[in-house]
């Protein structure tokens, strides 16, 4: 048993590091120590410098510009990331369109669109949850009817985070409203987010930023060599991606940049027992996470099995502890010594809410390790 | 990074694990328990046998220069099965012998050790100077090791006076008063000590994750078979969820076992390896409490039972939680790190 990285791994962290040390943007950097919005210019200008380097994909075919590390080195790069307090990657198009494409896709749709996501040019976002549909993904209703070599969709998807960036958006949508398994009916739709009929509503969340929207869809026609994989396999297509290797899943890197933050500022409250055991706990928790983490990757690389619910586990614990953080934060920003830090970490306390509740609510998390791992 | 163990450390752990599963099951031990010693000396000499007596210990003594990685596979097994003979306690006197004792104290004391012929325990929490309380192993330890001020001193059974009771978890232990005359000073002290219980508070720790495990598997286990309102209890969402928080617990539990025993090991330096067994305490602690809380709660009455093995890992863990510092003593300790 080695609970430390081997000589090349420190040595590949250490090159990650230093690069990014160099190439971050002071003045991006800046904005996200102050827990500032971030624009969708400010996302894409990060996109951008690290396709230059050849490191916004690592996980892709090196075909398609993947860099071919290994599993514990896409981690280490993800958790640096973090670390840094580099803005995030939006993972719509690199983590979740692309796979599905590169796992499911033609090879004109490959050629179409993974080039642009790798380059940033198409902005996407996820078309899932809907107003009657959410842990129960598989009620949804927007429909999708096939006449004359395009579908014509109509609808509404809700929470769809920063639809009003997008260009592209991917949709689950219901083909056939007949079929007697209900996931049966469901497939796997690219929509241009130009294409008349659709539109976005912002939805204003309680720390009042705009990163949710509505998106209506009114006979919005899209050819049908914008299905991928056959209609009605869309289940199975977003079943694979729930399974796809996200080994950051815990956001460790970032968990870490924050606890180091909260201890810097809050050091005039460590005095207080009660404020400082309850610190001590979260840093306890995320060192354990950090070792489990370590565990689960050790195991994948070994087995070469994908992670299946252990990524449950990283989400519930992961979420728990970013929101510890956040909340003893906010409870000590009195001591940060600006007024408009303290806001700023008011609002991303209440932010900080919703990290329980998306990408399959930390319930529905449970309800797979239940039904996966303890066969419940 | 790696975190299997290896090949001897599996085999041992493996071997372990069998012996306990053939010999040493809940109603062997219910028999053990039942006894007048409350230990069993064929049990001893067995574990003597496999090697686990020398198993930390330098070759010059006949050990195995094993460390904390090297027993936690071991220690997980006791834990799982109970183990009731005061490995651990012996474990510790004779750290502290090869640490601070003279060259004739270790030739005296070691290979004996190692080869099972002798026991040990090690006195140090005390009420007042000389009243030594809740001395795990003290009434069948041949030999204790003894904390007066910031010295050691090596005292004979016989030359102690004590109170001998079984704890809350069916130790043999006793409380004792000691007096400096009937003993023989031991030339080292203080990093040892530190030493010592860091190392067995890392033990400790998986062992409880051993008892966890126990835990989790068996409520599992009772949620798939036990039926109630025509179905198995495990179908109860409510129940599920529970569930699957203990075994989160455990996993992350387990992290830090393998944290504590990996920087007791290894650790740069005193304060590191400290921090690290303290923060690996405070999280053993909490899981102790809650996995066997919960385990306890999901059985109903039978949880409550003397006759199910659970109620047994119950008070393990519940003893372990407090064994060498509760969580709030260590979370003391990890904040002034």
């Amino acid at each position: 048993m080695d609970l430390n990285y081997s000589a090349e791994e420190v040595a590949f962290r250490d090159e990650v590091r230093a690069w990014l040390a160099g190439n971050l943007p002071r003045d991006l950097k800046e904005k996200v120590d102050r827990y500032e919005h971030l624009s969708k210019e400010d996302l894409l200008r990060w996109h951008r410098i690290l396709a230059g380097k050849g490191w916004v994909a690592p996980a892709w075919p090196k075909e398609w510009g993947g860099t071919g590390w290994n599993v514990v080195q896409r981690y280490i790069f993800e958790e640096e990331l973090g670390y840094v307090g580099a803005p995030p990657l939006i993972p719509f198009g690199l983590a979740m369109c692309a796979p599905v494409l590169l796992r499911f896709g033609t090879e004109a749709q490959k050629k179409r669109f993974l080039p642009r996501i790798y380059q940033g040019e198409d902005f996407w976002c996820q078309g899932y949850s809907e107003p009657g549909s959410g842990s129960d993904l598989a009620s949804l209703k927007t429909r999708a009817v096939r006449e004359n070599g395009r579908y014509i969709v109509n609808g509404q998807k809700t929470w769809t985070t920063l639809a009003h960036y997008a260009d592209w958006i991917f949709c689950l949508v219901r083909t056939d409203p007949t079929s007697e398994k209900r996931q049966e009916g469901i497939s796997f739709l690219l929509v241009d987010m130009k294409t008349p009929g659709v539109s976005v509503r912002p939805l204003i969340l309680m720390d009042g930023a705009h990163e949710v929207n509505e998106v209506f869809f009114d006979d919005v026609g899209v050819p049908a060599e914008n299905l991928v994989h056959e209609e009605g396999k869309g289940w199975t297509v977003a079943k694979y991606l729930l399974g796809y290797e996200r080994m950051n899943t815990g956001r460790i890197g970032e968990s870490k940049r924050q606890l180091a933050r909260l201890k810097e500022f809050s050091s005039g409250k460590l005095n207080d027992v009660r404020f400082r055991d309850r610190l001590s706990r979260v840093e306890v928790e995320l060192t354990a996470l950090e070792i489990t983490n370590l565990r689960f990757l050790d195991r994948m690389r070994r087995s070469g099995q994908p992670p299946g619910a252990d990524v449950s586990m990283l989400k519930i614990k992961g979420t728990e502890i970013q929101q510890a953080l956040a909340e003893l934060m906010m409870q000590a920003a009195g001591e940060a010594g600006s007024d408009e830090f303290a806001a700023a970490l008011g609002r991303r306390y209440l932010s900080m809410r919703k990290t329980t509740i998306y990408a399959g609510s930390n319930e529905i998390q449970r309800n797979i390790i239940a039904k996966q791992t303890l066969g419940l | 990074m790696n975190f299997d163990y290896n090949e001897e450390q599996q085999l041992l752990a493996d071997s372990v694990r069998r012996f306990l599963q053939k010999d040493y099951d809940f109603e062997a031990r219910r028999k053990i328990l039942a006894s007048p010693e409350g230990w069993s000396a064929r049990v001893w000499s067995q574990l003597a046998q496999m090697g686990l007596t020398g198993l930390p210990f330098s070759p010059d003594y006949g050990g195995f220069g094993g460390g904390a990685v090297d027993l936690m596979g071991v220690m997980e097994a006791f834990g799982e099965a109970l183990v009731v003979e005061p490995y651990l306690a012996t474990l510790m006197g004779a750290h502290l012998v090869a640490r601070a004792g003279s060259a004739e104290q270790k030739r005296a004391i070691l290979p004996a050790v190692v080869e099972g012929r002798m026991k040990l325990a090690f006195a140090h929490t005390e009420r007042k100077q000389g009243e030594k309380l809740g001395v795990v192993g003290a009434p069948i330890a041949d030999k204790l090791v003894v904390s007066s001020g910031s010295r050691l001193f090596l005292a004979d059974r016989a030359d102690l006076k004590m109170k001998p009771y079984r704890t809350m978890d069916n130790m043999v232990a006793a409380d004792l008063s000691f007096s400096r005359d009937r003993a023989e000073p031991m030339p080292g002290a203080d990093q040892a000590v530190a030493e010592t219980v860091d190392f067995a508070t890392a033990l400790v720790c998986a062992e409880a994750v051993g008892a966890m495990k126990f835990a989790c598997d068996t409520t599992l286990e009772y949620l798939k078979t036990r039926k109630q309102f025509g179905v198995p209890i495990g179908t109860f969402q409510a129940l599920q969820h529970r569930m699957v928080d203990m075994v989160i617990s455990y996993e992350q539990a387990r992290s830090m076992a393998c944290l504590a025993c990996a920087r007791v090991d290894s650790a740069a330096n005193a304060a590191e390896r400290s921090r690290a067994v303290s923060a690996a305490k405070i999280k053993i602690a909490d899981s102790a409490r809650h996995i066997g809380q919960e385990a306890v709660q999901l059985h109903g009455g039978m949880g409550m039972s003397e006759e199910l093995k659970l109620s047994h890992s119950f008070r393990r863990l519940t003893v372990a939680a407090q064994q060498f510092g509760d969580a709030d003593h260590h979370l003391a300790r990890f904040a002034s790190l």
